[in-house]
């Protein structure tokens, strides 16, 4: 099945990137295709390379990118939403690219399901 | 006439028009969820997809007439909401249970509504292809 995910809240104070994370793994490893992960609202701070939980801690940003770069899989931060909250192309975390909402609807269009993960 | 009818038609059945419904159930103010929810529509409504806005519980508040933000040093964005219209985005449904349960009617919505129970806003949320809540 050909699915888009949407992500809607941040890495830290949420569960949903974590799910979104293992759901996308998942998937793919079960041979489904994944169009697109758009991070919308606080969700687009798991495109920020400045974060540095501890190290003890799982660093979602970097699992992120492994997997962009492992799948070739399309990680798309809105711009609009990114901006707000301080994420720019100079701290862009490797395996994610800024671009407009266009694209999560885009995905969603093109999708057999749209998968969102926050409240 | 019935030919271009006929198109049309096949227009509003075309595979790259979606059913989204945006579902807002959250106030207006106090969080981010209500003013990038709009964001969300109105792009939406840019792609000419065919879409449907729910406002639901504390949602409701989104629509009120007479917000005045000056207080809490925030924009007042219910006006973008009369602009919808615009975007032929015009299905815009309120939860009945939820506006009595906060004392509200439909005369004091900054746009018109049609009032639905939560059963029938089930049955619509049933028939989208994209449901994103915030």
């Amino acid at each position: 099945m050909k699915l888009g995910v949407l992500v809607n809240e941040g890495p830290f104070t949420h569960q949903a990137s974590d799910s979104a994370y293992h759901f996308v793994k998942a998937a793919l490893d079960k041979g489904h295709e994944v169009s697109r992960v758009f991070f919308y609202y606080d969700g687009v701070n798991n495109g920020n390379k400045l974060s540095a939980p501890q190290s003890d801690d799982r660093n979602l940003v970097k699992l992120w990118g492994k997997m962009a770069e492992e799948h070739d899989l399309d990680l798309v931060v809105c711009v609009a939403a990114a901006l707000r909250r301080g994420v720019s192309d100079e701290n862009l975390a490797p395996g994610f690219r800024i671009s407009g909402l266009g694209q999560l609807i885009e995905a969603a269009m093109e999708s057999e399901r749209l998968v969102v993960f926050g409240d | 006439m019935a030919e271009a009818e006929t198109l049309d038609d096949f227009d509003e059945t075309d595979e790259d028009v979606k059913r989204f419904m945006f579902v807002n159930r959250k106030a207006p103010y106090g969080t981010i969820y209500a003013l990038e929810v709009l964001e969300m529509v109105l792009i939406t409504g840019a792609f000419d997809q065919d879409v449907s806005v729910a406002f639901l519980d504390d949602g409701v508040f989104q629509i009120k007439k007479g917000q005045d933000t000056k207080a809490v040093n925030m924009k007042n964005f219910s006006p973008t909401y009369r602009a919808l219209e615009g975007y032929d985005i015009e299905k815009l449904y309120v939860e009945r249970e939820s506006m009595e349960a906060r004392g509200l009617a439909p005369e004091d919505f900054v746009v018109p509504v049609k009032v639905v129970s939560a059963a029938e806003l089930a049955d619509l949320m049933a028939e989208q292809d994209v449901i994103i809540s915030g």
